[in-house]
């Protein structure tokens, strides 16, 4: 049998863009997310919440809430195991979402769930959390990441630093990363001309449209099922069983169809709670979020406080860069500093670059990811550094970014040398495109901006089933977030030789099958796709061994092609070639069910860059701002279902224009969140977006069968700083601060004259 | 909670001065519904005023003003032609509250008792002159719009009062109004700025004004000196700035959220020129369609 490992071109499926298996159950309402499940004798479960952004919690009486007769449990804290250890950094995780979900001693955010109750009724639950009496000594706050570094800073928590943080830092600087190669002063010394600049963004949600929903059971035997919508079950069944106290094995979890991610859903927030409930009450509890609670107390993204130099000489070549980033991610260790830090000059070939973050603790909820965590904000800083220097040497920004495009081989900023990457293609891609030439009318301005994200590959298994009819099951273990079902169809269909209709894929529960990493890093489409390719050819591997059974030929005499088996040559004998549902009409009588099957670490993830074109429009007398046209070019390795490819280009520019224009977590001196609902959280609407057009650029990743590079985050880097260029153009002023609201580009304008 | 559904303003109003604790009025319910799902309002009396008869009616009076019932909702008043053709304004700035479905609810009347000063529909109905008919339990009141609201969430109706009717004046001839809001998006949003514009011309003279601001202060301001600013004038360029500034000064709003108060007094001026441009090109009989955003 003959099998290639590696399949760049002819492809039967592979790139062709056929409807999404899960379009009919979401047109009729028949998808069932995670509020959509019930169970006989359900609770409804409700949790509340700190209103101080910092207070010691002295009391807590919960018994007239317990005394009402449609209260069936109350937790608190004490209804947690008492065996998760605190540990600085990120070594404690279990104990940092313990805190999380369930206050301990302090709440540590306007937000923070103190208590939770389930009753007969959802609205009978909310009464009762009224009936609950909370003692509170408040606290200073801080909810500014460069406030809370200063020495007058209220302290977070003591002990929270690794080792990474040195002597003399405030307690609520957590950890520090540094890296880079060459010297930078040498560097500088060469430049003519030298920026320094600072830049600050501000928090913003996912904003996906599902609350966090889920409906636990938890017997007194310990064993338990949950269903949730969630990016990931077995981190959800590890955490959980880790918090309950239960063994992991006896908690079964199943994930929801899911409304939306973007990294927010790959921690728990409400699910360790509702199984306490559940556990307390001996009945399965339901649990469902509100908007504000999303915004309140699930996971946003970092905001940063940037600082960075860059040296380039009169030609655009670039000398030396250097950046210090400071990234706040809540009341816990975890803001994405190192990523942001490692992300910031990846693009360029530089050689002399240094780079240092800061994870930094305020009184704000625990950041959880978001697309490409902590490298859009850097893009922001870093690429309006770049633009700058190109408008003051009067140089092109293309051109300039092509002169010092890292390439394979170019040695990272982060470290590593790369492998074969694809940001020359889109940079040569977004030059030859109609758009870059378009002329511009007054009072537009246009942006370009390259963006980097290192993708991933993570622990990984998958199964496939053939029936006898010769269709294939195909058993994943990623939630579908950005249309991997369709891509893992296609997959197994251009390995398997059947039509992509004849293959369903379904998520996996964490029964039945191994572990499987969340759906995040961009790394579905890759790995579980990986894994999909192996257990197909897995599968082929035995269905040419019924073949070469049948025919008595020896089995590497018989190959795979169309979805048959024949013989691998002339000397292999005269067979007619044997279809697969013909093997698997007679599977039973020649040796049992065809399964394939394959698990792994898959390491070959491949880095993944895209260039963004952006013309914006500010009106000068209110400094409002209209995105006129926007150009995404990204490298996907190979676009397995390119329809799926382009609207992830899409979300990620539509995310990003939100992010850069109007989203941002407003604090009142109170530290208490001002905007925690849609009306005042204000994510792009429909009509305020143009059409984004998109461009795939196909630079094969070595690392995967068929070349794949995730494709899922790299599209939100490049956005930022693309709209920022382009504003600050039409506005005739530099932008350094997001959102670059109304209020702001008025200020600016004003500023400027 | 007690829900009633009364078949008269007098019932209506009846029900009102006996109820205890908090009592709304259902029109269109798309801020009292809202508040009751949100648990900021949870009322112990609702009384719906919806089956009341007229009050779906949309009436052109002999002398030509018009007298609109309180559940009119919304998209009603974007398809009536010839109210459209009369009070562009107005319908202009009732359609832009919410989506299509809240346009299928809303109603001006509960865009008023909110009381919020950014609703939208408000600026315009003063700057028509717009009156209320107010149903009490002793009888009825005629009450200028402008003095409904007295601060944010809060009306001059007293316990037992509920508008049992809207009135525009008769359009004349030369005339015209208009409104525009400013939000930093393209729609579903807050008004962080809004102003309405009403004005009547003899030639090109602009002869009467009025101009209203909504989201500058506690409630939605009718600002004497921005029509002063313009009456007598052609809307040349320095009338233009004068009314800019007046409306500027007008304003007392605050930093919040949605804007600081730099920006909304700035904006405020830059408006009031857009609004009065377009009222004033009404008024001389050109077609101009509703703006959103
Ligand atoms: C998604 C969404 C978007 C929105 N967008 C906007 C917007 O862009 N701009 C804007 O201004 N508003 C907006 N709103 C708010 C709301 O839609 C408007 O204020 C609407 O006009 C309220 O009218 P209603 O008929 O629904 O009032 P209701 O909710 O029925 O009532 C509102 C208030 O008026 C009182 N009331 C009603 N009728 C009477 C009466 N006859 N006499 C005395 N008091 C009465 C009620 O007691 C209550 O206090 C939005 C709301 C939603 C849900």
């Amino acid at each position: 049998m003959a099998l290639d490992d590696r399949k760049s071109d002819g492809f039967t499926f592979v790139g062709t863009r056929p409807n999404r298996p899960d379009g009919l159950d979401k047109v009729t309402g028949r998808a069932r997310f995670g509020a959509d499940a019930s169970a006989p004798g359900m609770l409804h479960g409700a949790i509340l919440r700190s209103p101080h952004a910092h207070a010691r919690i002295l009391r807590i009486d919960t018994s007239k809430a317990e005394a009402l007769k449609d209260v069936k449990a109350v937790v608190t804290r004490a209804d947690f195991s008492d065996k998760v250890e605190f540990a600085p950094g990120l070594e404690g995780d279990f104990w940092n979402i313990l805190e999380n979900v369930m206050a301990g001693d302090k709440a540590l955010y306007d937000g923070h769930a103190v208590a939770a109750v389930a009753a007969t009724s959802a609205l009978a639950a909310r009464d009762a959390l009224k009936l609950i009496e909370v003692e509170y000594e408040v606290l200073p706050h801080v909810t500014d990441v460069d406030k809370a570094m200063l020495m007058d800073a209220p302290v977070i928590r003591q002990g929270a630093a690794d080792y990474s943080v040195p002597e003399g830092m405030h307690p609520n600087v957590v950890r520090k990363h540094e890296s880079g190669h060459g010297d930078v002063e040498a560097g500088f010394a060469e430049a003519d001309l030298v920026i320094e600049d600072h830049f600050t963004t501000e928090a913003t949600h996912q904003g996906y449209i599902e609350p966090h929903a889920c409906l636990a059971t938890l017997g007194a035997d310990g064993k338990g099922e949950l269903w949730c919508c969630t990016q990931g079950h077995w981190i959800v069944q590890k955490t959980c069983a880790a918090l309950l106290g239960i063994e992991t094995a006896n908690l079964r979890v199943t994930a929801s169809e899911i409304g939306g991610g973007f990294g927010g859903k790959t921690t728990v927030f409400i699910e360790p709670v509702a199984l306490a409930l559940s556990r307390k009450a001996n009945k399965p509890v339901k649990l469902v979020m509100s908007r504000s609670e999303v915004f309140r107390a699930t996971g946003p993204t970092a905001s940063a406080s940037m600082d960075i130099k860059i040296g380039m000489k009169k030609d655009g070549t670039l000398t030396a860069a250097q950046g210090t980033f400071r990234l706040q991610g809540g009341a816990f260790p975890g803001g994405p500093a190192d990523f942001t830090a490692m992300c910031a000059f990846a693009p360029y070939n530089l050689p002399h670059v240094r780079q240092v973050g800061y994870d930094v603790m305020t009184n704000r909820p625990k950041q959880a990811a978001y697309r490409a965590p902590g490298s859009p904000m850097a893009a922001f800083a870093v690429e309006s550094v770049i633009d700058e220097l190109c408008n003051q040497l009067g140089l092109d920004p293309i051109e300039v970014r092509l002169k010092n495009a890292s390439r394979e081989g170019t040695k990272a900023s982060y470290g590593p040398r790369f492998q074969r990457i694809g940001l020359v293609e889109t940079l040569e891609a977004a030059k030859a495109h109609p758009h870059y030439t378009a002329p511009l009318k007054p009072g537009q301005g246009r942006g370009i901006s390259c963006g980097f994200w290192f993708n991933h590959g993570g622990e990984t298994s998958v199964s496939l089933a053939l029936s006898e009819d010769g269709s294939a099951q195909v058993m994943v273990g990623t939630p579908d977030i950005g249309g991997s079902r369709a891509s893992m169809a296609l997959m197994a269909a251009e390995v398997l030789g059947i039509p992509y209709e004849n293959i369903r894929v379904t998520i996996a529960d964490t029964a039945t099958l191994g572990y499987n990493d969340v759906s995040h890093g961009s790394r579905v489409t890759y790995a579980s796709g990986l894994a999909t390719i192996k257990a197909a050819r897995h599968a082929v591997e035995k269905l040419c061994e019924r073949a070469a059974k049948k025919w008595g030929i020896p089995v590497d005499a018989v190959k795979w092609e169309n979805g048959c088996a024949v013989p691998s040559g002339p000397n292999a004998g005269e067979f007619d070639p044997l279809p697969l549902a013909d093997i698997t009409a007679d599977m039973g009588r020649t040796g049992g069910p065809i399964s394939g099957h394959f698990e792994a670490t898959p390491e070959g993830a491949g880095v993944s860059f895209a260039t963004h074109i952006v013309d914006a429009e500010v009106d000068p007398e209110t400094g409002k701002t209209k995105v006129v046209r926007y150009t995404v070019v990204q490298d996907a390795g190979k676009a397995i279902h390119p329809t799926y490819v382009e609207g992830q280009f899409q979300g990620g520019a539509a995310q990003g224009i939100g992010w850069a224009l109007n989203e941002e977590y407003i604090y009142g001196a109170d530290g208490r969140l001002q905007n925690s609902v849609f009306l005042d959280y204000r994510i792009p609407v429909a009509s305020d977006l143009p059409m984004i057009d998109t461009v795939i650029v196909e630079v094969p990743n070595p690392g995967h069968p068929f070349g794949v590079r995730g494709v899922g985050e790299t599209s939100i880097c490049p956005p930022l700083a693309a709209i920022a260029n382009a504003v600050s153009a039409a506005a005739g002023a530099r932008m350094r601060q997001l959102p670059m609201s109304p209020p702001r580009i008025l200020a600016a304008l004003k500023a400027d004259g | 909670m007690q829900y009633h559904s009364p078949e008269s303003f007098a019932q209506a109003a009846r029900l009102a001065a006996e109820a205890e604790g908090v009592t709304r009025f259902l029109a269109g319910g798309t801020d009292v519904l809202v508040q009751l799902r949100a648990d900021i309002v949870t009322p112990d009396t609702l009384i719906d005023i919806k089956k009341i008869p007229g009050t779906h009616d949309i009436t052109r009076n002999g002398d030509g003003s018009w007298t609109l019932g309180v559940a009119v909702p919304g998209a009603e008043l974007g398809e009536h032609a010839g109210l459209v053709a009369d009070w562009p304004g107005v319908v202009e700035a009732m359609n832009l509250v919410g989506s299509t479905q809240v346009q299928g609810r809303a109603t001006l009347t509960g865009n008023l008792c909110n009381g919020s000063p950014a609703a939208d529909s408000v600026p315009a109905m003063v700057a028509a002159s717009m009156t209320a008919t107010v149903t009490g339990p002793d009888g009825e009141r005629v009450v200028a719009v402008e003095d409904i609201p007295t601060g944010p969430g809060r009306t001059s109706l007293a316990r037992g009062e509920v508008i049992s009717a809207l009135h525009i004046p008769a359009r004349g001839e030369n005339a015209g109004d208009a409104y525009l809001r400013f939000i930093p998006r393209s729609e579903m949003d807050i008004a962080v700025v809004g102003c309405a514009v009403n004005l009547r011309l003899d030639g090109d003279t602009i002869t009467e004004a009025r101009v209203s601001l909504g989201a500058v202060a506690p409630t939605v301001l009718l600002v004497g000196d921005a029509a002063a600013a313009i009456i007598g004038s052609t809307l040349d360029d320095a009338a233009l700035d004068r009314l800019a500034a007046a409306a500027s000064a007008a304003c007392k709003p605050i930093d919040d959220k949605r804007g600081t108060i730099a920006f909304r007094t700035e904006v405020a001026g830059v408006l009031a020129k857009r609004v009065a441009r377009i009222a004033y090109a009404r008024a001389k009989g050109e077609i101009i369609k509703g703006h959103h955003g």
